[in-house]
């Protein structure tokens, strides 16, 4: 038996991949095996538009996904998202019934939700109290709001909404997206842009990496708290327009626990729940996770589609443990 | 001195808490290219008066001058701005942003508002290359060591032209040769002209770097003295404001013969007990009545083995005799089981719960011990709880006081008072004077003494050497996570000798066997 020398106790191999790295690399590598299982089962699943109808399906997502990235990466969390893209899904389809302009639509739907976050921001900050009790309480206020404005679903027959939900953007072969993927891709780059290239990214990571050194450093917490749930609103109305895209309706009950799946998004993405390390990047594979498992369900057809729900569930937990491993060995 | 104009003139300051007048009444001027120690117990007002210079707190009166004029600061990011930049003790930068981040952030380089990381990065190097500090800023702060952390610190620090830099404790966490390299910063932007406002409970430290000394006392200015004016002793005096009895006295005691305590056998006896990546394999013997002690760098592996014979991280290396019987110790409730008691290093995060008073807290780790299905009678508690209060002097002596309001050193003692209680045979302390006052430093020390003394055994880890000599029967050197050597702490041993095999290893007659 041969002593252990200091080297093998503190070196770490050159080829080692950065930490930080990691969780981002187990997404997409869990992404490459599920497409890789979904062609290797059905002839029909290598056809791009597969690929192209995740993105359509889940555009909404992705943009309310990467709003709560922002909040997550605080350390922070955002439940009233769902609700909040109900709402205003609810407030385009109510107002457009009531023959208000599409243009101020828009407009007026994009205020609701930036505004609600903005104030649970500045009660979360100045206040001090823990973001999922005030956010629970925006997700029940807005809910509950979906409800007041009409008990039924209302349908949208307006020109701009059933163009943007028509309109097929694509190259010959047929394959195409839509203009809420497109809209969505934006967001993604917008915001990966202001992550990596602005204070207000960087502040936020820096407040989640220890808000107490961030404050210490002069940098402005409070702003950029409020600004995070501000985004996270702005995104859950963008996504709320899309989904109103989608499905030409506001329903009062739709998008209920949305919130969930999107949480589930961006931590199996990548993005640490105690805040300061993940990647937009990351969030775009976490709900493209969640989109391939539901097209695979779908394809086998025989498969009841909780399993979904399921395989989430695992998901989930596999990466939350495979982030706190990250975390043990880091001491 | 006299014929300079001080850079920084605080004049009659006074701020007062609920219940708590922190200030009062404070001059305190600072000149350009001097290191100025401040000095003063734990509570005396040397934090309440950075945090008024830097904007923290609002003076209730009293005037602040920079460079002649009259400023009032409000926060820190703007007290940074003109030239006046701290760093706490606890490195306050984020370990999950690169190095060239944590010096640049809030002040990012930026172009139409994108941040220009290529430049960031390069000013970044230049800046700490001025520090002779050489590393990849590139990389996360968290993977540094603590050291590399501070002199990040710094460096962000005096990058806002800095005329005042404020080193608020900055070697309490950091180990001989890194002390050496900090020290070496400081004289650099000394020689600058940069006034550097050094806080720290080191005297050594003081009168090795400090060009002058303001003492503070319960909020009043005590005096100002140049260094060499002022001895140690006269210095430690105007601190506490009474003679140094206990200190004096501790060196008087005299240190019973090792020999008659080896004869015994011994209480607990670690065989090639090792972990792989915490520590490599060591054999350690502490007899009932011995003060162990244990040097060496920080992060060389004293926590570690500390943690070992607590059961705190599982050995998957060789086993633990305890009074000669094989006793694996699988985890903490054993090792308790085995009368054993550890005191964390980190008080506030490890040991103590905050909200909880003196007494929940003394009483916790001895109700854990009986299960928490039999209470112990309020009755009992109070009288433990009493004799354990005045037998450390814990102030203020109110058991029902949350713990979290009580100064560093009462803590301590809280959580010395817990383990005590439970009447533990081998006590270890990790750096249980570390971040304390002088006077509750002498007292703890004290302890120790009398605690062994009494039949207990102790594993004292401490980063100061001086402490170490003072109190250990003997010493295990340890260095890169090994231990080296064990010295008898006889005439022949001194600092300069233990430093010698910290520094190079070569006792090496230890655990290969």
């Amino acid at each position: 038996m041969t002593t252990t020398t200091p080297s093998q106790i503190s070196g770490r191999p050159w080829w080692r991949i950065p930490q930080r790295h990691v969780p981002v690399l187990a997404t997409g590598a869990l992404l490459l095996v599920m497409y890789a299982v979904g062609v290797s089962q059905y002839r029909a699943f290598s056809n791009v538009q597969v690929i192209f109808n995740v993105f359509i399906d889940n555009g909404f997502m992705l943009v309310v996904a990467v709003g709560m990235t922002f909040v997550i990466l605080t350390g922070g969390i955002d439940l009233s998202v769902g609700s909040v893209v109900a709402m205003t899904a609810m407030v385009c389809a109510s107002l457009l019934q009531a023959g208000v302009p599409a243009p101020l639509v828009l407009v007026i739907a994009l205020l609701i939700g930036p505004t609600l976050g903005f104030l649970m921001g500045a009660v979360i900050h100045f206040f001090e109290i823990q973001p999922f009790i005030v956010t629970l309480a925006g997700m029940f206020f807005a809910r509950g709001m979906c409800t007041l404005i009409s008990k039924s679903s209302i349908p949208i027959t307006d020109p701009f909404w059933t163009d943007a939900a028509q309109q097929r953007i694509g190259d010959p072969k047929g394959n195409f997206v839509s203009i809420s993927v497109l809209i969505a891709f934006a967001v993604v780059v917008v915001a990966a842009y202001v992550l990596a290239y602005t204070r207000l990214g960087r502040n936020t990571y820096a407040i989640g990496g220890n808000p107490q050194s961030a404050l210490l450093m002069g940098l402005p917490v409070a702003k950029t708290r409020i600004a995070v749930y501000t985004i996270s609103g702005l995104c859950a109305a963008i996504g709320g327009i899309l989904l109103s895209f989608y499905t030409l309706s506001g329903a009062p009950l739709i998008a209920v626990g949305m919130e969930l799946d999107v949480i589930a998004a961006v931590v199996i993405g990548g993005t640490v729940l105690t805040g300061g390390s993940g990647y937009v990047f990351g969030t775009v594979l976490g709900v493209l996770v969640l989109g391939v498992i539901q097209t695979l369900i779908t394809f086998d057809g025989s498969l009841n589609s909780w399993w979904t729900k399921i395989v989430i569930g695992g998901l989930l937990f596999a990466f939350i443990l495979l982030q706190r491993l990250i975390g043990i060995r880091k001491k | 001195m006299s014929g300079r104009q001080p850079v920084l003139t605080m004049t009659a300051i006074s701020k007062s808490f609920p219940g708590v007048r922190a200030l009062d009444g404070v001059d305190f001027r600072m000149f350009p290219g001097e290191v100025h120690a401040l000095m003063g117990e734990n509570g005396a007002g040397k934090s309440t008066l950075i945090k008024v210079l830097t904007g923290v707190y609002s003076n209730d009166s009293g005037t602040i001058e920079l460079a002649g004029a009259e400023v009032s600061f409000s926060g820190p990011m703007q007290a940074a701005t003109h030239g006046v930049s701290t760093v706490y003790q606890e490195v306050n930068l984020c370990a999950n942003l690169s190095v060239a981040e944590n010096i640049f952030i809030g002040r990012e380089p930026r172009t139409f508002g994108a941040i220009r990381w290529g430049e960031m990065r390069r000013r970044a190097r230049d800046l700490l290359a001025r520090l002779d500090i050489h590393i990849d800023v590139t990389q996360l702060l968290g993977t540094y060591s603590l050291a590399v952390q501070q002199m990040v610190a710094i460096a962000r620090a005096i990058d806002i032209r800095a005329r005042v830099l404020i080193l608020d404790e900055p070697t309490s966490s950091l180990d001989a040769g890194e002390v050496e390299q900090l020290f070496r910063i400081m004289r650099q932007l000394r020689d600058e002209g940069i006034a550097i406002l050094f806080v720290t409970h080191f005297l050594d430290q003081v009168y090795g770097m400090a060009d002058r000394i303001t003492v503070l006392r319960n909020g009043r200015l005590v005096g100002e003295y140049p260094t060499a004016e002022l001895p140690q002793l006269a210095l430690v005096e105007k601190m506490i404001g009474k003679d140094l009895d206990v200190l004096e006295g501790l060196d008087e005691q005299p240190k019973r013969e090792l020999a008659a305590i080896e004869a015994s056998t011994p209480f607990l006896r670690a065989e090639q007990l090792g972990r792989k990546g915490s520590v490599a394999p060591f054999t350690m013997t502490i007899h009932a009545g011995e003060v162990v002690g244990l040097a060496g760098l920080l992060g060389s592996g004293r926590t570690e083995v500390a943690r070992l014979l607590f059961g705190a991280d599982r050995a998957d290396h060789g086993g633990v005799l305890i009074n000669g019987k094989p006793s694996p110790l699988r985890n903490p409730v054993t090792a308790i089981g085995h009368d054993i008691a550890f005191c964390s290093e980190n008080r506030r995060t490890e040991g103590l719960v905050g909200e909880l008073t003196v007494r929940e807290n003394i009483i916790l780790a001895m109700q854990a011990a009986r299960g928490w299905l039999r209470p112990i009678p309020r009755r009992r508690q109070d009288e433990l709880v009493e004799k354990y209060i005045s037998a450390l002097s814990i102030r203020p002596a109110n058991p029902e006081m949350p713990v979290r309001n009580l100064s560093g050193g009462n803590q301590q003692k809280v959580l010395l008072a817990r383990w005590l209680i439970t009447e533990p045979r081998l006590l270890i302390l990790d750096e249980p004077t570390r971040g304390i006052d002088v006077g509750a430093k002498a007292e703890i020390q004290k302890l120790v003494v009398q605690l062994s003394d009494g039949g207990m055994a102790v594993l004292f880890i401490s980063a100061e050497l001086e402490e170490v000599l003072r109190l250990s029967h003997k010493i295990a050197v340890m260095r890169d996570r090994q231990l080296v050597t064990e010295l008898a702490n006889d005439d022949t041993v001194d600092a300069v000798r233990v430093m010698q095999t910290i520094a190079s290893g070569t006792h090496h007659e230890g655990p290969n066997a």
